[in-house]
């Protein structure tokens, strides 16, 4: 793939800055406390809290021990204890009631903000690292979280400068803009030329519900990506100790492969794999002062990519294996029918299959709402509710494979899903249904591209190579569009699928944005409800086909299985 | 797949040139540079776990984690490191009842909070007020605890939100409520919900909720959250909404422990949901299987664990595999719940194959490939544990050549392959095949023999 294709590419602020910010913070309201003190971690905070400190952070300013929250009784010898949650009721709850009447002396008890917003997980990725944004705003309603990305983006605007322009569209980003408005009447606006682009996906659940095939998203699919940090197990690391790694631009090999088509993979390693052989063997016939130049200069860094090489292709190896246990060719296929439209019938009956075969759960569930949300108002569509249920009852209340590690949870969870999620993701599709309609959109935006000629993944053309040539993630596909056009004019017909609300708003020094040479080229994506790495690859492609850089804020990390389980009822 | 198989399913697709299959090229291709990779290790030497890089340790976690070395609650006292070993004290029953009396949390939430919400909602229209929202790390506790407490509001929803009291008349309230769904903060709209729950009769309360949809949605959600179930069901029914009142209820009984309990509890829930009547019938059927069938049976196959409570499907795997002969009248037989429950017809032949195929019950087997005529790739997985011949009669019995070739590549069916590959005269492919199967074997013989015939190959002339 061309890299920087463009050259007059800006670069990316430093995002390492928000870190500092977060973990200063985080020290001052430590040391609101002074003397020893236990610490009780949120589970859910502890992996964000150690990209941002670490150990003897914490040890300096006095931290005595470390504790998970976890609603059970609380033994500890401390006197001041310091608790470090989100904002859920469960969990005040449980602080307020079970210990503070159970236990311990205390003198006072305060409580404090550590305003915590976003985490950069990367140099062109932030996350707020709030997974239940989706669920609670999008399925229950509440607006409780609103407020926070509010924040995050003031917090942006106040570290980095004002947002020159900003398109929206979606319920949501509205009612954020209202914070954002607010932001621009108040600050005094000097040098910032940044486009802002923000949207929530309850206009598309299909980019998450799709298999994901560039390398990134399929480690996040296969062993799932947590605060920028994937744990390989046994079979990846062929001994019997688990590797944590962090996955982000430092690493050399992952940032050359990470946008890749999973395809392409193979052929980038085992290069790679040649070109080391041959620098290793370079040494063979050298005098001893080039041999240590080259042990000096060179061996470390040989080194270092060795092994991440060999992880990676460990890990490729393993996707591989288990992709292949899963029949994911034919899921492909189907997947890439259900987005063309074509061979429904094929489709339905391979789901049919998958669901009486009893392979995952929610990988059934994940093609069943792919299929309506597809052919939703067609014959196997939504519409047809009691397909629907009946399909789901016979998936769910299935005999499962002996032997499969999943056997008790999901036969437990098949029954609740059965009623509970049922209803649930039916309310929460079919109420998108009406709004939107996944033929007449796609058709507009051209989000599925004609399939008359052949797709080369090597050479991609344009972002739909995420998906193997089959489907270019909307949000992208908007983006694109509003950055080409300046606005949403002409792109009508397509908002009005999406149910509309979309802005655009000119920040204060909007007047004398001047030429159009000195058009913004930073672009700074808001995904309220999560994204997944897939849409980021296909972002960083456009960004170097059109000499933009994108920097991707998001409330969490999402894939099809987080969306699923997020439906799921388990934590009611 | 083999590559004739692949070949066709790229032709009538756009999607090109990558299988997860199993593709050999490409994992050989991968097992390649892994083996290049790994011989390059011997050249380093072992001092790789020296230097650190990317990677957070490789022993797990590295050593400076918060992760790492926080300690789960519950355990604490079992997991302890001894070099920790601090004595434990203040722990008596004493201190818990004066602990209990020396402050109320009600008391740091004085009148700001009325204020803060008018603050809130006039932000809509005066922009002054943008000061609220910019934090300054470094301002001292006193400055910003205005801000503060407003932020952490959702703190306050455990504790009496005393200042509100000031609202009296239904008007003022409704107000409230209205200013700050305006407001779009979530914290504060159920803030004032909280207070609007303990200061409303509940059908006023619902009754206007139903015109505000925004705060309605955050005082179910609200409910779900404190768990008070009693009153979001009356909630739900007096909104009219059944279906979500039955859920509810169907949620509730999962904490039955009782089976006959929960059958009855069941029985008594609305009918409005098709699936909980689905569930008590069910629950019946399970009761009575759950004391019958024959004792060999059991010893033969030992039961994983009760049916009770089972998905519909796997309560006909067991009645297949445990109650398989009995009489359609019977109601642990299979064909029975396959017609109380109207089993589909793949289903249920699906199903009964696993069964009886686990049994090793060949003819039951045979009986019901027969009655259905059902050949296809529903075959893949019945047929994984049946010994050789018994498979490739099966297999031989596929009709497309090319599911056959892919199938019988699969479960090493030679005979099948070499076959197929005469009758389509393919001698490239048959000299391929050559070289999986043990050389000197049956098998191997056998391709020999063929590929010195002249008679097979023939018409197929191009390769001669």
């Amino acid at each position: 793939m061309a890299y920087d294709a463009r050259r007059d590419c800006p670069q990316l602020p430093d995002f390492s800055v928000l870190k500092r910010l977060a973990r200063d913070q985080l020290i001052y309201l430590l040391e609101q406390l002074p003397g020893k003190k236990d610490l009780f971690i949120e589970a859910d905070l502890m992996s964000p809290l150690d990209r941002i400190a670490n150990l003897s952070t914490l040890k300096q300013h006095e931290v005595d021990k470390l504790y998970k929250v976890e609603y059970k009784p609380i033994i500890s010898t401390s006197d001041q204890l310091c608790f470090l949650i989100r904002p859920r009721i469960k969990t005040v709850k449980w602080i307020c009631g079970k210990y503070i009447k159970a236990l311990v002396l205390l003198t006072d008890v305060t409580t404090d903000e550590w305003a915590f917003y976003l985490l950069p997980l990367d140099d062109d990725i932030i996350s707020l690292e709030l997974p239940e944004f989706f669920r609670d705003n999008f399925l229950a309603g509440d607006q409780r979280w609103v407020r926070t990305a509010g924040s995050a983006l003031h917090l942006l605007h106040s570290i980095y400068g004002p947002f020159s322009k900003i398109y929206g569209i979606g319920r949501c980003s509205k009612v954020t803009q209202v914070y954002i408005k607010k932001h621009n009447a108040y600050y005094d606006t000097n040098t910032g030329r940044r486009g802002r682009k923000q949207r929530s996906p309850d206009v598309d659940f299909v980019t998450p519900l799709c298999s994901q095939v560039v390398y990134e998203g399929l480690v996040d699919d296969t062993f799932r990506i947590k605060c920028g940090c994937v744990e390989f197990g046994p079979e990846v690391t062929s001994s019997d100790k688990s590797v944590k790694v962090m996955l982000n631009s430092q690493d050399k090999v992952f940032n050359e492969i990470r946008n890749e088509h999973f395809s392409n993979v193979f052929n980038f390693l085992s290069q790679k794999a040649k070109n080391l052989q041959m620098a290793y063997d370079k040494r063979r016939g050298m005098d001893i002062k080039q041999m240590k130049t080259f042990v000096s200069e060179e061996l470390k860094g040989l080194k270092q990519e060795h092994r991440l090489l060999s992880l990676h292709i460990s890990a490729s190896e393993s996707i591989m294996k288990k992709k292949t246990k899963q029949d994911f060719q034919e899921m492909l296929k189907t997947e890439h029918s259900l987005l063309e439209g074509f061979e429904i019938r094929e489709c339905t009956s391979f789901i049919e299959e998958h669901i009486i075969r009893q392979l995952s759960m929610i990988e059934s569930l994940r093609l069943l709402c792919l299929l309506s949300l597809t052919e939703n108002g067609d014959f196997y569509g939504m519409n047809h509710l009691l397909t629907f249920a009946n399909l789901k009852r016979l998936g769910l209340l299935v005999e499962q494979q002996p032997g499969e590690t999943l056997t008790v949870m999901e036969s437990k969870v098949g029954k609740l899903v059965n009623d509970k999620t049922a209803g649930k993701l039916t309310d929460a599709f079919s109420s998108l249904a009406k709004k939107s309609n996944f033929r007449a959109l796609s058709r507009k935006l051209n989000l599925v591209p004609k399939s008359d000629e052949e797709y080369n993944l090597r050479v991609p053309r344009d972002m739909a190579y995420i998906f193997s040539g089959a489907y270019i993630p909307l949000s992208c596909k908007l983006i694109e569009q509003v950055l080409e056009r300046d606005g949403w004019t002409g792109l009508e017909d397509a908002t009005k699928l999406l149910n509309g609300h979309e802005f655009c708003a000119t920040g204060t020094n909007g007047a004398d944005v001047k030429g159009k040479s000195d058009a913004p080229r930073i672009v700074l994506v808001m995904f309220l409800g999560g994204c997944t790495f897939s849409e980021i690859s296909a972002l960083r492609f456009l960004g170097k086909e059109k000499g933009y850089k994108f920097i991707v804020v998001t409330t969490a990390i999402t894939n099809s299985s987080r969306l699923i389980e997020a439906l799921l009822d388990s934590h009611m | 797949m083999t590559r004739t198989d692949e070949e066709e399913y790229w032709n009538s697709s756009k999607f090109k040139a990558f299988t997860f299959d199993d593709d050999e090229d490409e994992l050989s291709t991968l097992q390649e540079s892994k083996r290049a990779v790994d011989s390059i290790s011997g050249l380093v030497g072992g001092d790789e776990d020296e230097d650190q890089v990317e990677i957070v340790g490789w022993g797990g976690e590295p050593v400076d984690s918060i992760v790492w070395s926080v300690r789960e609650t519950a355990a604490s006292t079992n997991q302890r490191p001894e070099r920790e070993s601090t004595p434990q004290t203040n722990t008596g029953p004493s201190q818990k009842s004066r602990s209990q009396s020396v402050y109320s949390l009600s008391s740091l939430f004085r009148g700001d909070v009325i204020v803060l919400i008018f603050s809130e909602s006039s932000a809509l229209s005066d922009s002054t007020t943008g000061r609220l929202f910019a934090p300054e790390l470094r301002k001292p506790k006193s400055e910003y605890k205005e801000e503060w407490v407003r932020r952490v509001n959702c703190v306050c929803v455990c504790f009496q939100v005393v200042s509100l009291e000031k609202f009296r008349s239904l008007q003022e309230k409704l107000l409230l409520l209205d200013y700050s769904v305006k407001a779009n903060d979530g914290n504060v709209i159920t803030a004032v919900l909280i207070f609007l729950k303990k200061t409303l009769s509940k059908e006023i309360l619902f009754q206007e909720l139903q015109s505000r949809q925004t705060a309605l949605r955050h005082f179910i959600n609200f409910l779900y959250e404190t768990e008070e179930s009693g009153l979001l069901l009356e909630l739900l029914r007096s909104l009219g909404r059944t279906e979500d009142a039955a859920l509810l209820q169907y949620k509730e009984h999962q904490s039955i422990s009782d089976e006959s309990r929960r059958r009855d509890f069941l029985k008594s829930c609305l009918r409005p949901v098709n699936p909980i009547g689905f569930l008590s019938h069910l629950l019946e059927r399970q009761i009575i299987m759950e004391r019958g069938g024959k004792v060999e049976i059991f010893q033969k196959v030992p039961r994983k664990s009760s049916i009770l409570n089972m998905p519909l499907v796997t309560t006909v795997y067991y009645a297949c595999v445990y109650h398989y002969n009995e009489a359609e009248g019977t109601l642990s037989s299979p064909h029975n719940l396959r017609q109380t429950f109207r089993i589909s017809e793949k289903q249920f032949f699906v199903t009964a194959l696993a069964a009886r195929a686990k049994l090793k019950a060949w003819s039951d087997v045979d009986a019901l490939f027969f009655s259905r005529n059902w050949l296809g790739p529903n075959r893949k997985k019945t047929t994984n544990s049946a010994p050789p011949k018994v498979l490739q009669d099966y297999v031989g019995l596929v009709d497309d050549a090319q599911l056959r070739l892919s199938l019988a590549h699969k479960h090493k069916c030679h005979d099948i392959v070499i076959n197929t590959y005469r009758d389509l005269k393919d001698r490239q492919l048959l000299l391929g095949y050559r070289t999986k199967v043990e050389v000197g074997s049956e098998a191997d013989s056998r391709i020999s023999q063929l590929l010195d015939n002249p008679k097979y190959w023939k018409e197929g002339g191009a390769y001669l």
